[in-house]
């Protein structure tokens, strides 16, 4: 008895399951066409841009600093036994690039700006906004989901890069400042071994895609949200649950094909 | 917030990406990726390329000036085909430039090292570096080393 | 157009056509019925009043009108042309000449007042700033807010923010305004200022007006024709006098506000004693 329960329910989860990605699938070919709107009025992209990204500025800076001096920290201490302290900079920077900058600020953006977005999206809905909107002959795909996704995607990018950048200087603090790793070798290493193409844009292009699913998961939750509190709460955490999971699975995916 | 600032600050926070952008192409990585670059391409056969990589930096006079882009077995003459591709402003390699396989370091990565000739006339897309030195492996040399060291008296 | 098929009451009188015509409208939420073949004409330049029970889809009755829901069988025809057979851009251009009032008043919580009721006017005209204003006051002036202007739809009380949310459903000058619940939530005297302003755009700009109400003297005051509706057909249609001095037990109930009689009071549900004594969830 209890394991014909046990396998409904896990029937019905995967059918849910299913249904809810065939209703994203849906929505992103809903929300496409509505990007015009967005294009034709920047500013509305831009109010949104400072809701997801400069908002979501520190958290990614701080994050990267620290992550930077672990880096520096672990890489300094495991290198020294190979006496290649002076490839420091090399760990550092491609660990950075080419994949914790990337990962972790879009996981940090998932916590952050995404379940914000979902939240916010949620009780529009669920306050009848979204729909007195439509009666008011306004989409709100093209008013607000649309300016609200292409700033997400947006803003993850350019938050990885900053967060790179801000990771680098973390490590060079630690090594360099901290630990006295020579200044010109930490560097020159570094730039001599880091490949524009092949690492700094290789690992964008990853937040290039983490931007996309991220953005899409968090509108699409926000929308396919139950109206009502609970329904809204469990929205904001499955965004940020599915947002983590795709992170993750992607990296593996786009690792295999961009680093292979 | 009025949304004046709220656009300042999307323009501070914009301008924070693009001079990390800019600090990661400038001082963090190099920005020499040849491969779809503009450049001629010269072929050397070597017996033995030891650890030689494709992308490793193909160099004259210490001066990065093309990289490896392609490793071959040639089956005929049971040798090693490396493809390089040289830098088109590096033109003037005269035909009988000869190629060796160094080590940077000890330990280090392996890069291919051109010494020009005498001759007037110029390598062109296509053409093949005669005169080559195959990678010195550490093994061959000690080998080497000790039956000499063996066979004097 | 000519409708010959005019089921004429003296209502119709004039030959105009219905702007809403509902023909045969059945809709469904899962199991439940809302609607089972529902008539309704909603004539033009009139104010209509639909009443009815809590529960019995009043409310559900408007967002089919305005296409938000999409009915299982029947047509509304809006203007002629059935509403929800446009897509896109044609559907947003009609959605322009209603305005609708929400239950819930649905005001945009990161905008203050005035923002709330200029909405409307931004995303859909292109207004030169000075013109917006003067519109924007004019509507606020009318539900007496217009010193309200910069607070935030926080800072609104239920009526506050019910006032607000008229002043922008009536933004955009349609020909058809729907007000789902107008009356609740107001103080006598702004309920008899609103009561007054339904019936002066009304009549004054040739508005067609549809109610949904429960408050049943204040709705009978302006309505020129009313619909009851209750369980999802129209048990009563004519004009508030013929409804008063109806021997329908339906609609006398309804009218007077008698718990006891042919409508229900009670949610469907097994009989009480069972329900109490029984262990169902
Ligand atoms: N989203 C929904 N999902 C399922 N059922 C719904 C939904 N919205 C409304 N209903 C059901 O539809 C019926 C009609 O609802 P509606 O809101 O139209 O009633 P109403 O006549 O406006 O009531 P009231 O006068 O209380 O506002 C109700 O019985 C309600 O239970
Ligand atoms: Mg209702």
């Amino acid at each position: 008895m209890s394991l014909l329960d046990g396998l409904q329910s896990l029937g019905h989860g995967t059918l849910s399951m299913l249904a809810r990605m065939g209703r994203a699938g849906l929505f992103l070919g809903r929300l496409m066409p509505s990007l015009d709107m967005s294009l034709r009025r920047p500013g509305l992209v831009v109010r949104e841009l400072y809701a997801s990204g400069v908002l979501s500025f520190v958290i990614v800076a701080v994050s990267g600093l620290f992550v930077g001096m672990v880096l520096g920290l672990q890489g300094y201490i495991t290198l020294s036994k190979f006496n290649a302290v002076n490839s420091l900079g090399v760990v550092v920077a491609l660990s950075l690039v080419r994949e914790l900058g990337p990962v972790l600020t879009a996981l940090l953006f998932a916590g952050r700006a995404g379940s914000a977005l979902t939240a916010e999206i949620g009780l529009m809905k669920s306050t009848e906004q979204l729909s007195a909107m439509e009666m008011m002959a306004v989409d709100p795909f093209r008013r607000i989901i649309g300016p609200r996704f292409l700033a997400a995607f947006i803003a993850v990018p350019l938050l990885t890069l900053i967060f790179d950048a801000v990771g680098v200087f973390g490590g060079y603090l630690v090594g360099v400042a901290m630990l006295g790793v020579d200044n010109g070798l930490f560097w020159s290493a570094m730039h001599g071994a880091v490949s524009f193409r092949a690492d700094v844009l290789s690992g964008l292009l990853k937040s290039v895609v983490f931007g996309f699913v991220g953005a899409w998961i968090a509108v699409f939750n926000g929308y396919d949200a139950v109206p009502n509190a609970s329904g809204v709460s469990r929205a904001t955490t499955r965004t940020v649950v599915n947002a983590s999971l795709a992170v993750l699975g992607l990296d593996f995916l786009l690792t295999a094909w961009l680093f292979s | 917030m009025n949304s004046r600032t709220v656009e300042i600050m999307v323009g501070l926070f914009v301008v924070a990406a693009l001079a990390a952008a800019l600090a990661l192409a400038l001082k963090v990585s190099n920005l020499t990726g040849l491969e779809g670059g503009s450049g001629y391409k010269v072929y050397a056969y070597f017996n033995d390329i030891g650890g030689l990589k494709v992308g490793a930096p193909v160099t004259a006079a210490g001066v990065t000036v093309g990289r490896v882009i392609a490793i071959d077995y040639d089956p005929k003459n049971y040798e090693a085909k490396v493809t390089l591709l040289i830098r088109s402003k590096y033109n003037d390699f005269p035909v009988d430039t000869s190629a060796s396989i160094y080590t940077a370091g000890l330990l280090g990565e392996q890069y291919i090292a051109l010494s020009p000739g005498a001759s007037m006339q110029n390598l062109k897309n296509g053409d093949q570096i005669r005169y080559t030195q195959s990678a010195l492996v550490l093994e061959q040399i000690i080998g080497k080393f000790l039956t000499n060291f063996a066979s004097k008296p | 157009m000519n409708s010959s098929d005019n089921s004429s009451s003296q209502i119709d009188a004039d030959q105009d056509p219905p702007l809403v015509q509902i023909e045969g409208l059945t809709f469904r939420r899962g199991q439940k019925v809302i609607f089972d073949g529902l008539d309704i004409d909603i004539p033009r330049g009139k104010v209509t009043a639909i009443m009815g029970p809590s529960g019995t889809g009043k409310t559900t009755l408007l967002k089919l009108i305005g296409a938000q829901l999409r009915p299982q069988a029947g047509r509304i025809r809006v203007d002629g042309v059935d509403i929800h057979r446009l897509g896109g851009r044609a559907l947003y251009r009609m959605r322009r000449r209603m305005g609708m009032l929400f239950q819930s008043s649905a005001l945009l919580t990161d905008l203050d007042v005035f923002e709330n009721v200029a909405f409307p006017l931004r995303e859909n005209t292109r207004l030169p700033g000075g013109v917006l204003r003067t519109l924007i006051l004019m509507k606020l002036q009318a539900v007496g807010l217009r010193g309200a202007r910069r607070l935030t739809s926080s800072e609104l009380s239920g009526g506050m923010a019910r006032r607000v949310a008229l002043a922008r459903a009536i933004a955009l000058d349609p020909m058809m305004i729907m007000y789902d619940e107008p009356f609740t939530g107001l103080d006598p005297i702004t309920l008899g200022a609103i009561v007054a302003l339904i019936k002066r755009l009304n009549d004054g700009m040739g508005l067609t007006t549809v109610i949904v109400s429960h408050d049943v003297p204040e709705t009978l005051g302006i309505a020129d024709l009313v619909y009851v509706i209750s369980q999802g057909k129209v048990v009563a249609r004519g004009s508030p006098e013929t409804l008063q001095q109806t021997d329908s037990p339906w609609v006398r109930q309804f009218m007077r506000g008698e718990a006891d009689g042919p409508v229900p009071f009670h949610y469907p549900a097994p009989p009480y004693l069972e329900d109490l004594m029984g262990d169902a969830p």
